[in-house]
């Protein structure tokens, strides 16, 4: 399959990117690690006139903790994330969630900025990104602006990106001691999208009570969906059967699962409930220690 | 509009002009006619188009021959010199029975060139994890499997395990 025709741009700075997405318009689009895009356009559904290469702009692809915010830089690909001992030390689930992305060839490439602004409630880093409270950063001509995860994602492959904007970087609260953190995805193969996939973080006291509770849940909602009343059920409260039976309860009331061919929709939300008891254990096991 | 570019391809350079559009994969096939790297599903999922890219293995059909601009691609065709000895991954598959149809193969042995670059003594479930991008339907995942291990015994200097065929 071979894409409809395009002119390809590689600029060498941020600014030279930007002003080009100005001068082109709606119709160029940005190409980091490209698999998601490139499958896209080899299948005709995007037809971009201008593609802008920003894989050539240093100082995009980082993994730094820089006082109590970790900060990965857009490029970033999904391999240098398996590998990164500061992520997996703060956030043991990022070792969990990089297995489960695609394969490895794909993690080669693909990058955690990609992942987030293709705005698609099927991948696993908006999720994770709920679950951990980050702060995705966007350079405009008017430089940086910080968007909450939280208002990031507006709709299906739409975000709070604007045109002439680049996602440069994805900031992450460094958790207190005693925090844990767990994503699991249920997928019929390797490289698939999730049937259902939750992300959890939890912060616990010395006496076992929930301080703090991130869940994200993925591929079960059109856009990427925190399981606020689940979070709400677990914080204050000590990690028991019974405040775990309720969060799962919540989260599979509140998302809003397709039947397709992954599974019905009533398949869907039991095993939200499976996933996000399994996820709360671990998490509540990590952050035990 | 036409963009020339600068590839490194198993050690030589070629300098080619190329439409925006046109995949990786084709570039190495049609304009450099270096066959040996396949096109299974044309959709990043069986992984025949494995090359090494900079030394990391990546599916070709999901790249642009610009994205390769200024970087050194390894194909199948650039492991072992023409008539020369095989790299111990060519060799573990040659007396493994690691290739049935031989159509994954390529893609096989370049994500296994990776995955024992960084680790020369992988357990054969961080192979069977290594290798999951990389589909072979004729199910001979048992003896590819053991291909990589016995690579593996052989890079570190170790006895080689048994080549004996195993049927399932």
């Amino acid at each position: 399959m071979i894409a409809q025709s395009f002119q390809y741009e590689s600029p060498g700075t941020l600014a030279e990117a930007i002003s080009m997405l100005h001068k082109y318009g709606e119709e160029a689009k940005i190409l980091s690690g490209g698999h998601s895009l490139i499958p896209m356009m080899k299948l005709r559904l995007a037809t971009p006139e201008w593609l802008i290469d920003i894989n050539g702009i240093p100082g995009l692809a980082h993994i730094k903790k820089e006082g109590a915010v970790i900060k990965i830089g857009a490029l970033t690909t999904e391999a240098e994330i398996e590998h990164s001992d500061l992520l997996k030390k703060h956030f043991p689930l990022f070792a969990d969630v990089t297995k489960l992305i695609a394969d490895p060839q794909v993690r080669n490439v693909a990058t955690i900025g990609g992942n987030l602004a293709h705005g698609d409630a099927a991948n696993d880093h908006p999720a994770v990104m709920l679950a951990l409270n980050a702060t995705v950063i966007a350079t405009g001509s008017g430089g940086e602006r910080s968007i909450p995860i939280d208002e990031f994602f507006h709709g299906f492959y739409m975000t709070a990106l604007q045109h002439g904007e680049i996602l440069t970087e994805i900031q992450i609260p460094v958790p207190p001691a005693g925090t844990g953190s767990a994503y699991h995805k249920l997928e019929r193969k390797v490289g698939d999208y999730a049937t259902a996939g939750v992300a959890v973080q939890l912060t616990l006291d010395s006496k076992g009570v929930c301080k703090a509770a991130g869940i994200g849940l993925t591929n079960v909602n059109p856009i990427p969906l925190r399981a606020s009343r689940s979070e709400k059920a677990l914080t204050g409260k000590p990690i028991t059967d019974k405040t775990i039976a309720e969060a799962a309860k919540y989260a599979a009331e509140d998302c809003s699962p397709s039947s397709d061919l992954r599974g019905s929709e009533e398949y869907k939300r039991a095993m939200v409930a499976v996933l996000v008891k399994r996820m709360i254990n671990k998490a509540a096991e990590r952050a035990r220690g | 509009m036409l963009k020339k570019i600068t590839v490194t391809v198993n050690g030589t350079q070629h300098v080619l002009e190329v439409e925006p559009r046109l995949l990786l994969v084709h570039m190495i096939r049609e304009l450099l006619n270096l066959t040996g790297t396949h096109i299974g599903c044309d959709t990043t999922s069986c992984g025949a188009c494995t090359i090494l890219l900079d030394g990391k293995s990546v599916k070709s059909c999901t790249i642009l021959a610009v994205q390769a601009n200024g970087k050194s691609i390894t194909t199948i065709e650039g492991l072992a010199p023409e008539g020369g000895p095989f790299t111990p991954l060519q060799e573990g598959f040659k007396e493994n029975h690691g290739l049935h149809c031989g159509f994954c193969t390529p893609g096989m042995i370049l994500r296994a060139t990776e995955l024992l670059a960084h680790n020369n003594n992988p357990t054969e479930e961080e192979i069977r994890w290594g290798i999951s991008g990389n589909l072979c339907r004729c199910t001979g995942y048992n003896n590819i499997v053991k291909a990589i291990l016995y690579a593996g015994a052989k890079m570190r200097g170790e006895a080689l395990p048994s080549t004996e065929p195993e049927f399932v």
